[in-house]
């Protein structure tokens, strides 16, 4: 793929734009329909961020992600449906209801996962890019954190080793000004986050997050220099959730709703629209790119709705691995139960 | 009698007297040189030889890709075995005591523990963590614990803890083979016993099994790890001065807990004195004690009783420290309480 997309290319990467920001909308109207459950971390005015990286990643690289996640997700090529079922808890999600929004994953696509404690998923990505590098492979790791996540000991330990032992991974930090309500300037001694890379002589930069040719660009050229110099780098994203922290927050005890639309006006699904239409695409083809965003989640929640809830029965399927069930088998003395049994069993005790 | 307990075990390759460091330095040995995927990782493991020297020779053997040092950075090299055993490597990180588990505990129980139910069973981490833990060299509160029930607590994860080198290597080439992750809880007095040892390579203890490793009819003493070896100089001392015969069952491996063989024992002699070197308190001996009673109820002649560390956090003074552990003469003290012979 080009670093910097084509014409045509950047229909597509409206197109997707487009999609997460209405499957977005359409998750938050389902958690107030009751249908979601949990947490619910929404992405929605990071489109650009998401949709930017998930480009410049090639099939075979790796994507591990925070809880904010949806995005990524469905930009990395996992089905709408796949997603929104696993939102819904059900049979067909991507995590076959166990994980929810914060712990999409598809193995399939070189998603490692969506994890739900603050920087505990860089240690993990630095750990799939040693393996990358044991196995042989060309290939890089990109791991999306956020602004907070800076200023856990996790970070601080992932870059080190990453850049010790030239690591291809490239730590995203998507800069939406809060960690949860609290501002990058209230939470960082420095809050040029980028900057934190020169203390492991590691390479680190600023893209506007809301720029997705920039973020393109930015993003190709390091995960180019991961698999091909094994450099690991840091790529401050700035950009501005529109909505609050999860679902449950309305965002406005930290900021102004002034703030919030000064942020709004600038969004970044206008800059590429406005690129698009100067590129001779009409306000049809808008509407048509619309439609069919809104046909595609429409469809995710309907086959969300149809997909089973998970069995009951097999509650404990996936804690352990195959042939685990014989070695559990003596933990409740005179019952012989297998995988199915084992977390009640276990549970309960005796 | 740890050759007892051994699978698939070639009588023409035989045995071998070492020490328990000799016996899990020979497993990561057998391991490394059977399958690429497997590498160490820890502090102190290759160029310095291990801080209690049980990779001693092995980056001279294998190599820096394979005998990986890494900085003081738990959380961080912890973390990143998680990651590289979720592509399909067979990471072993030697965390160099159980204390310092501490600062990685995020990536052991919130990571390595979740990733098999929490991503719905589509991906695995065959990840080993290998600790020792342990009182009595006068470490002091900071590196002298045990909190192995911690772990054997938490779904997701397997605890498994060797009481002898042949299981010393059994266990520890059993984990590296399981698929899932696994804590090798080793010890620091126990590296120095000596014990007879299957050179064949393909000789695995089976995790979830525990082991009768001295039969009486009395009694029943249950521990794991040194207590262990505690319980069994007990139990000689009771025949000698009391005439007492105590079972000794070493648990071997503490999720899974093997019930079965424990409720079997206490089925035949009524009493159960369950021993560990950790807190007794909400410890693995609690799990023990509750699962006695149930499995049991019928068959106890008196109260399980429970012997652990003192709960204190552990004092400098050698006097000290001895007074808090879980000694002989207290084990001895509550095997006689159990049978009516003491208070």
């Amino acid at each position: 793929m080009p670093a910097v997309a084509a014409p045509s290319a950047l229909r597509h990467l409206y197109e997707q734009m487009v999609l997460g920001r209405v499957f977005e909308t359409e998750a938050e109207r389902q958690y107030k329909a009751d249908h979601i459950g949990g947490y619910c971390h929404l992405s929605s005015g990071q489109e650009a961020t998401t949709v930017g990286t998930m480009h410049a990643l090639q099939p075979d690289d790796l994507l591990v992600t925070g809880y904010r996640s949806h995005g990524f997700a469905l930009a990395r090529g996992v089905s709408p449906e796949a997603v929104m079922a696993e939102l819904f808890g059900r049979r067909d999600g991507c995590a076959h209801g166990r994980g929810g929004s914060m712990h999409l994953l598809d193995v399939g696509h070189g998603y490692y996962g969506g994890w739900g404690i603050v920087a505990g998923q860089l240690p993990v990505a630095a750990g799939l890019a040693l393996g990358l590098v044991r196995q042989r492979r060309p290939q890089a790791v990109l791991v999306e954190l956020g602004d907070g996540a800076v200023n856990m000991g996790a970070f601080h330990e992932s870059l080190n080793l990453a850049s010790l032992w030239g690591l291809p991974v490239v730590f995203l930090v998507v800069n939406n000004e809060y960690g949860m309500g609290t501002s990058v300037a209230r939470a960082s001694a420095e809050p040029e986050l980028y900057r934190r890379a020169a203390a492991y002589r590691m390479h680190g930069e600023r893209v506007d997050g809301n720029d997705v040719q920039a973020v393109i660009e930015a993003s190709d050229r390091l995960l180019t220099q991961a698999r091909e110099e094994r450099r690991p780098a840091l790529l401050e994203a700035m950009t501005y959730r529109f909505r609050g922290h999860s679902v449950a927050d309305a965002g406005l005890a930290y900021r102004t709703k002034d703030e919030v639309r000064e942020h709004q006006a600038q969004d970044p699904l206008f800059r590429v629209r406005e690129r698009l239409r100067a590129e001779g695409l009409s306000d049809e083809d808008f509407d048509a790119i619309d439609r069919e965003a809104d046909e595609r989640v429409a469809a995710a929640v309907q086959f969300a709705l149809d997909s089973p809830e998970p069995d009951v029965a097999q509650l404990a399927t996936g804690m352990h691995a195959a042939g685990s069930a014989e070695q559990f088998a003596r933990m409740r003395p005179g019952s012989a139960f297998g995988e199915q049994a084992l977390t009640f069993d276990a549970g309960l005790g005796s | 009698m740890s050759a007892t307990t051994a699978t698939a075990t070639d009588a023409a390759t035989g045995t071998k007297v070492m020490t328990y460091r000799e016996a899990l330095r020979l497993a990561l040995q057998e391991e490394l040189a059977r399958d690429e995927r497997v590498f160490l990782m820890g502090e102190e493991i290759g160029v310095f030889g291990g801080a209690y020297k049980v990779t001693a020779g092995l980056l001279d053997q294998f190599g820096e890709d394979r005998v990986r040092d890494t900085p003081i950075s738990e959380e961080g090299f912890v973390g990143a075995g998680v990651g590289a055993a979720m592509i399909g490597e067979r990471p072993v990180v030697e965390i160099m005591t159980l204390n310092f588990i501490l600062v990685a505990m995020d990536q052991v129980i919130n990571h390595a523990a979740k990733i098999g139910a929490m991503f719905g069973g589509e991906v695995r981490c065959p990840l080993v963590i290998r600790t020792p833990n342990g009182a009595g060299n006068q470490l002091t509160a900071q590196h002298s614990q045990s909190f192995d029930g911690w772990f054997a607590g938490t779904p997701g994860l397997k605890v498994v803890a060797p009481a002898n080198p042949a299981d010393a290597k059994g266990l520890l080439k059993a984990a590296i083979r399981d698929d899932d992750p696994v804590l090798v809880l080793e010890n620091l007095p126990i590296y120095k016993e000596k014990g007879e040892v299957p050179l064949d390579p393909d000789f695995v203890t089976p995790i979830g099994r525990a082991a009768v490793v001295r039969e009486g009819t009395d009694v029943t003493l249950v521990a794991h790890s040194f207590a262990t070896l505690r319980a069994l100089r007990a139990a000689a001392g009771l025949a000698e001065r009391h005439g007492v015969s105590a079972e000794v069952v070493d648990l071997r491996s503490l999720r899974p807990l093997d019930v079965e063989t424990v409720a079997a024992s206490v089925a035949k002699t009524n009493r159960a004195v369950c021993v560990e070197e950790g807190w007794p308190s909400y410890g693995v001996t609690a799990e023990l004690s509750a699962r006695i009673q149930h499995a049991c109820f019928d068959d106890l002649d008196a109260p399980v009783e429970r012997v652990g560390m003192a709960e204190v956090p552990l004092p400098y003074a050698k006097v000290l420290e001895l007074a808090a552990m879980p000694g002989e003469d207290r084990i001895a003290g509550a095997v006689l309480r159990s049978l009516g012979l003491a208070r």
